[in-house]
């Protein structure tokens, strides 16, 4: 533990979990966000955009995320020039985000479909016959029964992203895995306390994070 | 009820692929008329229904609804429908929201109206159904006779022209379908115009104006109820109510 005892090695422990939570975050609303559109696209009568939506999904969830991580630098940033932060920490950080976002929605986007699915059509009906548009229909009556369904799934999903933040680490940012690469480095007796320390960490948080969705998704569940 | 037509099909044909379901239907309503829809299974009752605020779109013909033909989509068919209020076979109230909810969501929402008068009109109208007291809890907390109340209420809720009613009391069980036709009955004497689609035939007999009889798509008879179960005059209405009035 005595490695952890070192005020720069905490600093680089802190700091890289820190850039995991924040790349979570941000990539839990975007992922979210697209997510839930990308969903909306799949089910709406104009097919244009069930064409986006289903091509969206079938692209970014078979694609490799460290690929899509790599196009977002080196394809986005590097090539096209999209910058997102002159700080270049910060830009790796958006990139990430960015990366994180698009894949992860895939995902949401089918577990939100799924969800969709679980609601009787009768519920869609009833909106209409009292004189609901399409969008009101979704976004009142389907969207939030769909959501309370799949809780339990979109946690899945947003456990994994946590852990898929890691790779982000792969275009320079000094998130978790990188700092535990750079830990290992300058510490190479104590490879099994650092490794166990860094993997605890991502337990801890994450264990209660699975059983708080468990408790969220009952709560949540529609009775009918 | 007046002379004044509210509702009007003229030669509306519906196909489920190859099945006729509405063939060459004819039928008008006229203002606060009820008009009771009773035949076999199978024989359109409910596709008539569901047409009539397009739920089913039909294949041929025109319906119009107080002067204006249907429209086909959209903005338009929204605000047709909210003019139109529908009661189902399995109520179908929102589950994820409160009754009191359930019937406020249409006229805030839909007609943008202020949610402080829409809510002492959604209690009145629950009261009315027998419901007021159950306003906070969640559908799947009351009987099936209860949530068919509250979607009674729902639908009026939107104080609509036309009432449809889609096998209200198919869903329930016998000691629950007196208190919704209860209601049905007091919203008839009223003159709200209504077409229901029922095989209820004690209902059709005290409550219609008309009693319309379908088998396989077509519209076969329709008479003043007393006038229809007395004398039908088709030899499928004479065996559909052999059927079903032996017992």
């Amino acid at each position: 533990m005595d490695v952890f005892s070192d005020s720069y090695n905490l600093d680089v422990y802190v700091t890289g979990f820190l850039w995991i939570l924040k790349l979570t975050a941000a990539g839990t609303v975007g992922a979210l966000v697209i997510g839930t559109l990308l969903a909306a696209m799949r089910v709406s009568p104009v097919p244009v955009l069930r064409a986006f939506g289903t091509a969206w999904v079938n692209i970014f969830r078979n694609t490799p995320l460290t690929l899509i991580i790599f196009f977002c630098y080196f394809g986005l940033y590097s090539t096209l020039g999209v910058t997102l932060s002159d700080d270049l920490e910060l830009n790796n950080y958006w990139l990430g985000v960015v990366g994180l976002s698009v894949y992860t929605a895939a995902f949401v986007c089918e577990a939100i479909r799924s969800g969709i699915n679980t609601v009787p059509a009768g519920q869609a009906e009833a909106a209409r016959a009292i004189g609901m548009t399409f969008r009101q229909t979704l976004t009142m009556i389907v969207l939030p029964q769909a959501g309370r369904a799949v809780v339990a799934p979109l946690g899945s999903i947003l456990i994994a992203l946590c852990k898929n933040a890691t790779i982000v680490g792969t275009i320079g940012l000094m998130e978790s895995s990188n700092a535990m690469k750079d830990l290992i480095n300058s510490n190479g007796d104590k490879v099994f306390t650092i490794f166990f320390i860094f993997a605890g960490t991502f337990a801890i948080v994450l264990i209660p994070t699975g059983y708080g969705f468990g408790w969220l998704a009952n709560r949540l569940a529609v009775k009918r | 009820m007046s002379d004044e037509a509210l509702i009007v099909l003229e030669n509306v044909n519906k196909y489920f692929g190859p099945l006729h379901v509405l063939d060459d239907v004819n039928l008008s309503v006229a203002r606060g008329e009820v008009v009771v829809v009773i035949g076999p299974s199978g024989s359109g009752k409910s596709t008539l229904c569901r047409a009539i605020n397009r739920l089913e779109p039909i294949n041929s013909g025109t319906i119009t609804f107080d002067g204006r033909p249907l429209p086909a989509e959209g903005r338009a068919l929204a605000r047709l429908r909210s003019e139109v209020g529908m009661v189902f076979q399995s109520f179908n109230l929102f589950a994820h929201k409160t009754i009191l909810q359930n019937v406020m969501l249409g006229p805030i929402k839909v007609r943008k109206e202020k949610s402080v008068e829409v809510r002492e009109r959604a209690m009145a109208l629950l009261d009315r159904v027998g419901i007021g007291n159950q306003a906070e809890k969640y559908p799947a907390q009351l009987s099936g006779g209860q949530q068919q109340r509250v979607a009674i209420a729902r639908a009026l809720a939107m104080q609509p022209k036309a009432l449809l009613f889609d096998e209200p009391t198919s869903a329930l069980d016998p000691e629950m379908v007196g208190e919704v036709l209860d209601v049905m009955t007091s919203l008839a004497r009223e003159g709200m115009t209504m077409v229901v689609v029922t095989h209820e035939m004690g209902f059709a007999r005290h409550a219609a104006n008309r009693v319309v009889f379908m088998a396989d798509g077509q519209l076969v008879e329709q008479a003043p109820p007393a006038e229809f179960f007395a004398n039908p005059k088709s030899d499928r209405a004479k065996d559909f109510l052999s059927k079903i009035l032996t017992h």
